[in-house]
Order: structure tokens, then sequence, then C-alpha cells
């Protein structure tokens, strides 16, 4: 078994190191090497093999000298490329930050820094292998709008992984890694989560630094773990999460014992399972697996109510006006002048250089929703757009405050749909945008989100395979209510695993 | 249509975004399409609620306004398309004429 460290649990590879018993270079050539051989799914666009074997190296000798190992010891954790790094390129997916360097090939733009949840990482041990595939500027749901060609989901290489943090979660489910960081926006971790098989966290706003992770949207963006089990998740979630004073987003809320919450399991939870997550849309397979496990659930002892968040069905557009709206102003810093790519005709004075440079960088989905965003923010139309939006985002909150009053955990489907075909949803921008129509509520109302696996479904798309994809079970919680959430998910993963 | 070409046009310049030609008429009709699903919130009443700008700014102290060093210049431009030592290369846009 050439993988079969990468088989073990984030919590159990950083123990095997710590106690001496695997060796972290080990773990790091067979990482290396499992992204070699898994090139096709085009889960990593960088891959950091010096710099992962130097650190795996450093930890050997640490441990050699008796020294104490940190909490992810020897972990191979990807990185979103949309993360930056000091010693690694990173291009968030878009021809923008790419640049041809003197060997004549292109290359991601270099930070002069590390985002804090990679400082973070590093100081406790992690090998960081690489950098994850996403879709250009973290705005799609299936990772196909990268520079470097789409990424393809291993349960079925013709389907994508989800997107915008589909390298992340493909990395992770193909044990390539034991874990990864994505970013969630609207849905960007929990939905390539759930379409790859994974557990995916979108932790509180304000609970991880975003310092260091490129801007989309920033009253929305967070950073949150992938990893093969709940408890996993747990501890990288515990090593990136807390107070930093180089994001003054980020909120002063001491950070639990996540690792220690999944311990708890679901006894004495309630749960609600809102109506309006179970509509028209919903694949049926899909709504049985749900229905199955709440079943479980509630054999489990647990109360199990129905109840309604009944302006779920305004979170598209309200999504779509605020993030576009934010993005416009955040992709303004792309201009060329300070990095990334540069258009210049000769002659050309400084606006056109501005505008070539940008039709140049931008990808369609991105061009796409910088129009939308300024066109909502443009005069006559902000009123009707996006202060309207504001309002509805109001709506949205008070919905998830009134239902946390008598339920401890909300239930739903992470996704409508499995895993779609690559190209299938490409030219039709709404139906893409539907995907994340049961992900977008929670991250507009900052609250935190985990999708766990929990079954798999075969699909008869009349062609010869019939491919196993799996299916995921979303969970949800008042802010800043992480533990719960790990107990939740623990748990509802162990009652899962147990049929 | 609630979308037109001019309007596109006016957003893009805006934005300082040019447009090729031959992926207008595309841009127009799907712009028009997201504008006309996301209208969907007028069916809505908000007239007595309070808009939602962030979600968690109570939490979130502010840090002590004090100097602290930046990026040393070298550093700060070594990506930058085009720069002289002291600062970042542009085209010219003040008319010294």
């Amino acid at each position: 078994m050439t993988q079969s460290l990468l088989s073990l649990s984030v919590t159990e590879l950083a123990e095997r190191v710590r106690g001496g018993a695997v060796p972290a270079v080990e773990i790091a050539d067979q990482s290396l090497r499992a992204i070699r051989e898994r090139s096709d799914l085009n889960a990593f666009c960088h891959v950091a093999e010096e710099s992962a074997l130097a650190a795996a190296r450093r930890l050997d000798e640490q441990r050699r000298g008796g020294r104490p190992l940190g909490k992810l010891a020897g972990v191979p954790i990807a990185l979103k490329d949309a993360l930056c790094t000091h010693d690694q390129p990173t291009s968030c997916g878009s021809r923008m930050l790419l640049r041809s360097g003197d060997d004549g090939r292109e290359h991601g733009w270099r930070s002069p820094y590390d985002a804090t949840v990679v400082e973070r990482l590093r100081a406790e041990g992690a090998l960081l292998v690489g950098k994850a595939n996403m879709d250009e500027f973290a705005m799609g749901s299936s990772s196909e709008t990268c520079v470097y060609g789409p990424t393809r989901n291993p349960w079925d290489p013709e389907r994508i992984p989800g997107g915008s943090s589909g390298g992340s979660a493909v990395a992770v489910a193909a044990r390539l890694t034991s874990a990864a960081l994505g970013s969630d926006t609207g849905g960007s971790i929990r939905q390539p989560a759930a379409h790859c098989g994974v557990v995916g966290v979108k932790p509180t706003y304000g609970r991880v630094s975003r310092y260091g992770l490129v801007a989309f949207a920033s009253s929305l963006d967070q950073v949150g773990p992938m990893a093969r089990d709940v408890r996993g998740a747990a501890r990288v979630l515990e090593v990136i999460a807390g107070h930093d004073p180089k994001d003054s987003t980020s909120a002063d809320v001491p950070v639990g014992d996540y690792e220690a919450a999944c311990e708890r399991g679901v006894s004495g939870l309630r749960f609600g399972v809102p109506a309006e997550y179970f509509g028209d849309g919903l694949d049926p397979s899909i709504r049985a697996a749900i229905e199955g496990v709440i079943a479980k659930i509630e054999a489990a002892g647990c109360t199990v109510t129905p109840v309604s968040l009944p302006h779920t069905d305004y979170g598209v557009a309200t999504y779509y006006i605020l993030a576009t709206a934010e993005a416009s102003s955040n992709l303004a810093r792309f201009d060329g002048v300070r990095f990334g790519k540069r258009v210049e005709a000769p002659g050309a004075d400084l606006q056109a250089m501005y505008g070539a440079s940008r039709n140049a960088g931008f990808g369609r989905e991105v061009k796409r929703r910088i129009l939308l965003g300024t066109y909502v923010l443009s005069a006559g139309y902000y009123d009707a757009y996006y202060a309207k939006a504001q309002r509805v985002r109001t709506l949205i909150r008070q919905d998830f405050d009134r239902v946390f009053q008598d339920v401890d955990v909300l239930i739903t489907p992470t996704s409508p749909t499995v895993a779609f075909r690559i190209g299938e949803r490409l030219d039709d921008p709404l139906a893409m945008y539907m995907a994340d129509v049961y992900t977008l509520p929670a991250s507009l109302a900052g609250i935190p989100g985990i999708s766990v696996p929990c079954g798999l479904t075969t699909v008869q798309d009349g062609r010869d395979s019939s491919p196993e994809l799996p299916i995921g079970v979303q969970l949800l919680c008042p802010m800043f209510e992480e533990e719960r959430l790990f107990a939740a998910a623990a748990g509802v993963e162990e009652l899962v695993r147990a049929t | 249509m609630t979308i037109t070409r001019d309007d596109v046009l006016r957003v893009a310049t805006l934005a300082r975004l040019d447009l090729d030609d031959d992926s207008l008429d595309e841009l127009v009709h799907e712009l028009d399409r997201i504008v006309g699903y996301v209208r969907k919130l007028d069916e809505l009443d908000t007239s007595d609620v309070p808009p939602t700008t962030q979600v968690a700014v109570s939490s979130a102290p502010l840090r002590p306004d004090e100097a602290r060093p930046g990026l040393p210049t070298e550093v700060a431009l070594r990506e930058a398309p085009r720069s002289t030592p002291e600062g970042f290369r542009v085209p010219a846009f003040v008319d010294e004429t």
C-alpha cells in the first residue's frame, strides 16, 4: 500500500508523527507522489515539493532533538490558491495574476507575506504541499473557470468537484492530502465538500482571519477547513481560528475546544428541519438520504422539529447583488500597476492601460460579476438593487434568529443535486448560481455551517458507467457556536457510519 | 429588456473594463437575465426593515493606531510590471502641455 499513511485521519497521522512512529518525510513523500500520480484530476496548480520536504525534515530533526511537535505535525495540507504564501506562487485561478517569468513560462504572483492562517498552519507543523485549483477569484460553483482548466471529481472524472474550493476538496477526497483549506463566500467550502464526499466547514463570519486571503466579497468571505472526518476538520479549525489584529473583521471571541466537542455527539440537541430546503428542485435521492439521517437522529433520542425560514427563496438574488457589488470594488485593485497582468499599447494613456489589462486578465464569469456589481451600485440603481438586498439580508438573518430560539441545530441538504457534468452549466450562469441555493442563506447570516458526507447515490445518466456520487448533509448553528456544530456533526457522522 | 447595450457599455466604462465587441451581445443578454431574476426582491416590502451591512462588527475590536514598519520598497516593487527604483511606472495621466 503506497498510500497507507494518507488514508489515516488528520488526528491519527499527527499523533503518529508526534509519537515518532512515522517520519514526516515519509508522509511528505507519499503525498507528493500521490499528487503526481493523480495529476489527471488537476487538483493542484502548484506543488511545493522542495519546501514541503524541507519542512518535513525539520520536523523529524525537531523530534529527534526531543522538542515537542505541533498539533498538525506532519499533516499534509492543500491550500486554496486564494491564500497568500511567501514561498509559493498565488494566482487565484486567474490569468490576471500570471506573469511571464525569465524562463519564458507563466508564473503566479509571489506574495511578500503569508496569510495568517498559513502562518498558523506552519507553526503547528503542517506540511504545505501545494496550492489547490479553484474557480477564478472564487467566483463559481464548479471549479471550471480556473485559468489552469477544470478540476475533476475523483468519483467520476467527467463531473465537476463543486466549487469554488474544488481543488481543495479533491485533494482530500482522492487522498492526496489529509486536509485542505478553502474559502467560503456563498458555499464554496460546503458545496465541493458535499460533491466530493468530505467534511467542509464554513466558520462564523469573523472566526478566522482573512489577512492574506484574496478578497472576493468582504462581508461574506470566510476561510475554513476540509478533512475526511469531522474531528480532523475540528483540529484544523482550532489551529487557524482566533483573533488577528491584521483583520479588522476578525472577532475577539475565544476559540473553543472543537475536538473535545466531537466527543459529545448529538445527545440532548434539538434539531430543526426547514421546510424551504426540501422543496422543488431537490434531487429525490438527496431528499431520501437526508430524511434517512433525520430518522437516525430521532432514533438516537433527539427532538426533531419542522421549522420555517420563509425568506430562503430570496437568498440567491440577495447574494448575487451583494457579492457582486463587493467584488466589483475589491477587484478594482487589479489594474496592471502594482502586480499581475499589464497590457499597454504604445502611446496608450493610463485609462486605456487599465481597461486593456483588465479585459485581458479577467475571465468571462469575473467580468459578468464586475459588470453586475458595478451596475447595482451605480447612480439611479443603488436603492433599487444594493440597498434593497441589504434589507432582505436582514430578513434572512431574522429568519435564523427566530428558529434558533427553539432549536439548536438546523439540518438540511448541502446541495440540491449531486455533482453535475463538466460543461453542463457553464453557459447558464443562473443555473450555476442555483447550485448554492442551500448554502447562501447561512453565508448571508454569518452563521457557521458544516457539510458531512451522508451517503452515495448511483446516477443513471445514459452512459456506459453509472457512477456512485456522494451526498452531503448540512448542519447550521448560531454565530460563534462552533462547538455545538462539531458536536452535532461528529454525532451525525457516527450515526451515518453505524449503518 | 431591462439591460441594454448602452447600459453595459456605461457600466464597463465605470469598471475600467474594455470589452471585446464579439462578447458584448452575449453579455447584454446574460446580464439582462440575471438582473431580471434578482428583481425578485421587489416582491418583498422592506420599507420598515433596516439594512445589514456587516454581521459581526461588534465583536471585532479596533487595534491601537500605532505606526508600524511597512514593506521595504524593493519588496513592494518586486511584482510590478513596470517600475523605477522609487515607484511604480505608469503611462502619463496628466497633460503637461
